[in-house]
């Protein structure tokens, strides 16, 4: 379909790499052959930790067929310091594997197998003989409260605490106080594509094909754990299947596979199976949420506070910050929040979808809820009634707030009547109840670049080391090129996910849209005033042209790009600067969603039967990918309010639900009757573009929506989350 | 995968004449355990290409050969008139593209899905007699409250084994002697005593040919699936439930329980309560929670004690029309 | 070793293989056929689903000797001619994919189910025969509406409208 050349961006265009997808051709990490092939790396894992290997037996599986190498601590190739440079975030500093014989966590690669095909490998490491002096470990911080500690920094946030407001005085004086506390499970992204890494080496550089989300730090991480220049250092990742902040940072197959291609002098590929990915990638951790409200008799909120207490793994800096949302959603006189971390040995812990959001709307928002009912106040009345004029922590002004406009469209299109009595309305046998939560996200920029080269046959390509994790980069970075070049959307060619490209922040954060696609911008302007330049030059003075086919269309006059730009052609380079914009501006995406359940009220099953969200996410890039970011966004938060739980056995801090079996991501049937509203929106501030993010926004308060409308239904409120059957049973109403 | 060696047997009269081995059906549970390392046979004898694979009627009885897959079994028109309550347990279990290739006999020997029997780190008696159960005091939520024992508390996965229980069901095998064994589902699992690495009483070498199925069953049939999402997950609790209504008495009525038990339970003190009696709320009560006076839980499970007696209640009551309330 | 003799997507292909080589290694690794991806390993999430005999499988946990004889369709033998199959083009369309890593696993499965059900497919049995194929994107809805296009346009019901 061609696109028409004067308003691109925004329109629902369909998916450029769609014909790759849909016909198998589209090449992930794990799909890229090599000539002369690729040898299968499988991971040992440590059956138990902290401690100290003891004993490693290699032999039988050396002696295993079709074994080309084994890696141990004894025989791996030389790797700087795990966590060095110290002064460089976690994503660039050393992911040294196989280090020493150290253990840190459970399941920690011991060895990697390297065979010419992958059962070759994977039974060659059943026959590795390892053996752990265990020592004592950390791995539930509740039952090591007295070991928390203030992090250094959390997640997103500027301050690890904040004290506005003299809590303590607001609260003794509220006329309503709510004091309760959640646990909210542990989880993983569990992207459809599991973490996997080819590595090869020519010569002294090295050329790997990952699924990633950061394409840069990969390449940082990479040099400063092997040592070597970051020029010598390729990365090529033209897709990824998912993320979900899993793939933000590299891991260990991605390491082994570098060492092992070293190692065996050819090209190695380590897939982590879906088993190993609960132990050798990233989770969000298990936390507890300890929430004062105070409200008066109105139910104007005086004081909240609100402190978290969380694992985080020992030696991997990243603490995840829930009170996020506390800061910004409502005004009252006092606003407190704490982040506590215990260091403990447990798999890496980091970023997962909505970081702080995700986990901290579900029990800010559900306290809200709580509180509300206690003042007698509608939950959606309650919130208009603590609509801030400003940042309730920081003071700053609203870059563009227009949470209240997404709440009343929320509330009309949903038909949102006030609730009922809880536990009184019934269809058939089961319990059917009401909820709705606020979706709040901050809205971030990150330093990104561009370049654009045009030829004169009038095809332009873009290129950003930008990764298309799902999110429809291609589609919308292709929009954007054509609109502010005003040409046809079919003869732009965005490349992608390759370190030789200008440097980006990637996919992250929900800022790779806003960030990469206003570098891209910046690049389209200025090409396009070069170009300009060329047409006033050669006699055409046009305040407006369009192109098309090699032809510059100006003042009714048709003009050969060739005559213009030459065999050669004419490139541009874009970038955009974080610091130009919304300086001094809280800068948030909203929304509000709103659910319907039924729960079983003979069993407690309990299933969403609607789910409706509003969102305010400022310039839309591409209804459709929007849309699809927010329903799956949606559908997300399903899990989280319902389904998503890595279980641990505290025993021996190793994860014991490590498949689809019995981690539970939501499946087809339990999408629920589900509408998406996008209001028009342009936030001047945030960006060239004037987009916001969008791709976290739809699982903040989807969660607690559902725990809500699950209140409403049976009378239980359930403070831990996931929510199941056994959490309602023995206290559902009689019916 | 350790190696092994993989044949096919031609017929079942051949039984004898191929290497002793792990029968493979259609491999979706035994393949992904010997990925794992937890099932390692030197010989595979592939037994889908043996002739096993038709439904026929016989006036007392429906044979179902053990090579029938369960997407074939559960969309068979006299399964669907006849056995409504097979058919849903099928149609509960696993995925579309599972039930394509798993067999009948093949899901009647799918082995438990305890994390603790995955994770080879992790004691387990199942796997590796002798080392311990550590779901015991572990993470035990989809575990056995009944007929379990200290050495092992994991419970059978299958749907269609307890559709089969509730239905009377017979095992029908051939050895590798020739001879032809006769088994009830209710007896082809065994409870875990001191042997839990022993799931069923079959010999070594005897295969599954065929389940035979009494005609005449019950007319009212039902089966419920109790889990965490909407579909696509194991049983936390299910039932299956067949009996007559005659002249408003409960006649043949036959209870199966899933998810409780390392075998599909039989709930015979229920069914002795109940059998020849008017339906009645209370009494359905009554009577499950005397089939429930021994269970015991081990923590995360506890919940199953209240929900498997409200779940069969529940059904019993729309079976005989008693209704909600 | 085996010998394996296989007709993939319309094509006779024979290999050696160990007995043990599952049949998505076969496809992927001897065939180079790479569009059947490896979500799970473990038959739970559907990207490696793939026909034989005409019936949706999921190719990760079955041995390739399973498969010695059979008729084996994947992703890539769907569209013919450079057109993309009327599934594909669905899910193009309705934009039933995202990452696209579960895509092919969700086609394969859908056009399986097309070919059993025609055109009488309706919104709950396209979610409950699905369940195999998990999409954590995610796309169900907009998977939902491309299979009950497709199936009209295959069938010859009413057209589904894009979003």
């Amino acid at each position: 379909m061609e696109q028409s050349t004067s308003k691109i961006i925004g329109e629902p265009m369909n998916r450029v790499d769609g014909p790759a997808k849909v016909t198998g051709r589209a090449e992930y990490a794990g799909d890229h052959q090599v000539e002369g092939g690729i040898a299968e790396g499988f991971i040992v894992e440590a059956p138990a930790a902290p401690g100290k290997i003891v004993a490693l037996d290699v032999a039988d599986a050396e002696a295993a067929d079709g074994v080309v190498s084994v890696l141990t601590y004894k025989t791996v190739p030389q790797q700087k310091p795990y966590g060095s440079p110290e002064d460089e975030g976690r994503f660039t500093q050393s992911h040294a594997v196989l280090e020493n014989d150290r253990v840190r966590h459970f399941g920690e690669p011991v060895a990697l197998v390297v065979a010419e095909t992958l059962e070759q490998a994977r039974y060659a490491a059943s026959l590795v003989r390892v053996e752990i002096e265990t020592e004592e470990g950390v791995f539930n911080a509740l039952d090591h409260k007295d070991q928390a500690e203030k992090p250094d920094s959390v997640d997103g946030l500027d301050e690890v605490d904040t004290q506005d407001g003299d809590f303590e005085t607001q609260f003794s004086q509220s006329t309503h106080k709510l004091e309760v506390s959640y646990l909210t499970g542990a989880q993983h992204a569990s992207a459809m594509e599991p973490h996997v890494t080819v590595a090869q080496w020519d010569g002294e550089t090295l050329i790997v094909h990952m699924a990633i989300q950061i394409v840069a730090s990969a390449v940082s991480a990479y040099a400063n754990t092997l040592g070597i220049d970051e020029a010598n250092v390729r990365i090529i990742s033209p897709f990824t299947g998912g993320g979900f902040g899993s793939k933000l940072g590299v891991h260990n197959e991605a390491i082994l596979a570098a060492l092992a291609a070293k190692q065996c002098g050819k090209a190695v590929r380590v897939a982590q199976t879906r088993r190993n990915l609960f132990a050798n990638g990233p989770h969000r951790s298990r936390h507890l949420q300890e929430l004062k409200l105070g409200a008066d008799a109105s139910g104007k909120l005086r004081a909240v506070r609100h402190s978290s207490l969380a694992s985080m793994a020992r030696n991997y800096p990243f603490a995840e910050a829930p009170a996020s949302p506390t800061r910004a959603s409502y005004a009252a006189d006092a606003i407190h929040t704490f982040h506590r971390m215990v260091k403990a040995d447990i798999p890496k812990v980091d970023s997962m979808r909505a970081p702080g959001e995700a986990i901290g709307t579900l029990t800010y928002e559900t306290a809200i809820d709580e509180l509300a009912e206690m003042c007698g106040v509608d939950p959606v009345e309650f919130r208009i009634l603590n609509e801030p004029t400003q940042d309730p922590t920081s003071g700053h002004a609203f870059a563009d707030r227009r949470l209240l406009d997404c709440i009343r469209t929320g509330a009309a299109k949903f038909g949102w009547s006030g609730r009922v009595k809880p536990g009184s309305r019934m269809a058939g046998r089961k319990l059917v109840g009401r909820g709705m939560a606020v979706a709040i996200r901050p809205n971030t920029l990150s330093p990104a670049q561009a370049e654009v080269k045009l030829a004169a046959d009038g095809r332009l390509v873009a290129r950003l080391d930008m990764t298309d994790i799902g999110t429809g980069t291609y589609t919308i970075l292709t929009q954007i090129a054509a609109e502010t070049l005003s040409m046809p959307a079919s003869q732009v060619l965005v490349q992608l996910g390759d370190s030789r490209f200008p440097e980006t922040a990637g996919s992250g954060g929900s800022f790779g849209a806003s960030s990469s696609g206003s570098a891209l911008l910046d690049a389209c302007a200025k090409l396009k005033s070069a170009l300009s330049e060329r047409l006033t030059e050669s006699g055409v003075s046009a305040n407006a042209f369009a192109m098309k086919d090699g032809r510059v269309l100006a003042n009714g006059k048709r003009i050969e790009l060739a005559d213009l730009i030459g065999a050669e052609g004419l490139s541009a380079d874009g970038a955009v600067d974080p610091d130009n914009h919304a300086k001094g501006q809280a800068d948030y995406s909203y929304g509000v969603q709103f659910a319907e359940v039924e729960v079983d009220a003979d069993t407690g099953e309990i299933r969403v039967r609607r789910l409706l969200g509003v969102f305010d996410a400022g310039r839309i890039l591409n209804r459709k990918t929007a849309r699809s970011q927010l329903m799956g966004g949606m559908i997300f938060g399903i899990g989280g309010a319902l389904l998503e739980e890595s279980l641990m056995d505290d025993r021996f801090g190793s994860f014991m639900t490590r498949d689809f079996a019995e981690y539970h991501i939501a499946v087809n049937r339990d999408v629920p009757d589900l509408e998406v509203h996008i209001l028009d929106g342009y936030s001047e501030h945030s960006n060239p573009l004037g987009s916001k993010g969008i791709g976290e926004l739809g699982i903040c308060g989807a969660g607690p929506a559902i725990a809500n409308a699950v209140h409403e239904a049976t009378g239980v409120r359930v403070r831990k989350f996931p929510v199941h059957m056994e959490d309602l049973l023995d206290r559902l109403p009689a019916v | 995968m350790k190696p092994f060696d993989y044949q096919r047997l031609e017929t079942p009269e051949h039984l004898g004449h191929v290497e002793a081995g792990r029968f493979l059906g259609g491999g979706t549970n035994l393949i992904d355990l010997m990925k794992h390392q937890i099932e390692t046979p030197d010989v595979l004898v592939d037994v889908t290409r043996a002739g096993m694979d038709r439904i026929e009627e016989r006036g007392d009885a429906v044979l179902i050969g053990s090579q029938v897959s369960n997407t074939d079994l559960a969309s068979h028109p006299l399964i669907r008139r006849d056995y409504p309550v097979l058919s849903s347990a099928l149609l509960s279990g696993a995925t579309q593209q599972l039930r394509n290739k798993a067999t009948t006999g093949g899901n009647l020997l799918q082995r438990t899905r305890c994390q603790y029997f995955y994770d080879t780190a992790r004691a387990c008696n199942k796997r590796e007699p002798g080392s311990g159960c550590d779901a015991l005091d572990g993470l035990n939520r989809f575990h056995a409250i009944l007929g379990a024992s200290e050495n092992c508390i994991a419970v059978h996965p299958s749907d269609m084994a307890v559709a089969m229980a509730a239905l009377g069901a017979v095992v029908v095998t051939r050895k590798r002697d020739g001879t032809e064994g006769r088994i009830p589902v209710t007896e082809l699992h065994r409870l875990p005593g001191d042997r839990p690495d022993l799931d069923h009483v079959l010999d070594e070498g005897e295969l599954i040919v065929a389940v035979e199925l009494p005609a005449s069953p019950p007319r009212l049939q039902s089966y419920r699936k109790v889990r965490d999402r909407s579909s696509y997950a194991f049983a936390v609790v299910s039932a299956a439930i067949a009996l007559d209504l005659e002249d408003g008495h409960m006649r043949n009525l036959r209870i199966a329980l899933g998810g409780v038990a390392h075998k599909p339970w039989r709930a015979t003190k229920a069914e002795a309560m109940l059998e020849g009696k008017m339906p009645e709320a209370a009494l359905f009560m009554e009577a499950l929670e005397q089939e429930m006076a021994d269970a015991e839980g081990h923590g995360h499970n506890d919940f199953k004690k209240i929900l498997a007696p409200r779940v069969v209640v529940a059904m019993l009551r729309e079976l005989t029309g008693l209704g909600g309330n | 070793m085996a010998n394996v003799s296989m007709t993939v997507n319309g094509r006779s292909v024979s290999g050696q293989c160990e007995d043990r080589t599952l049949l998505v290694q076969f496809i992927r690794e001897n065939l180079g056929l790479t569009g059947t991806h490896v979500g799970c390993d473990t038959s739970q999430c559907g990207a490696c689903v793939v026909h034989v005999d005409g019936k949706a499988v999921k190719s990760c946990t079955m041995l390739a000797a399973q498969a010695d004889g059979s008729e084996v369709v994947t992703i890539e033998g769907l569209a013919s001619g450079g057109e993309l199959h009327p599934v594909q083009a669905a899910f193009r369309e309705h934009h039933g994919l995202q990452c696209g890593f579960c895509t092919p696993g969700m086609i394969m499965s859908a056009v399986d189910m097309i070919q059993r059900h025609g055109g009488r497919l309706d919104e709950k049995t396209v979610r409950q025969e699905l369940e195999g194929n998990i999409c954590r994107c995610t796309g169900y809805h907009n998977i939902v509406k491309a299979v009950l296009d497709a199936a009209s346009k295959m069938g010859d019901g009413t057209k589904v409208a894009a979003e």
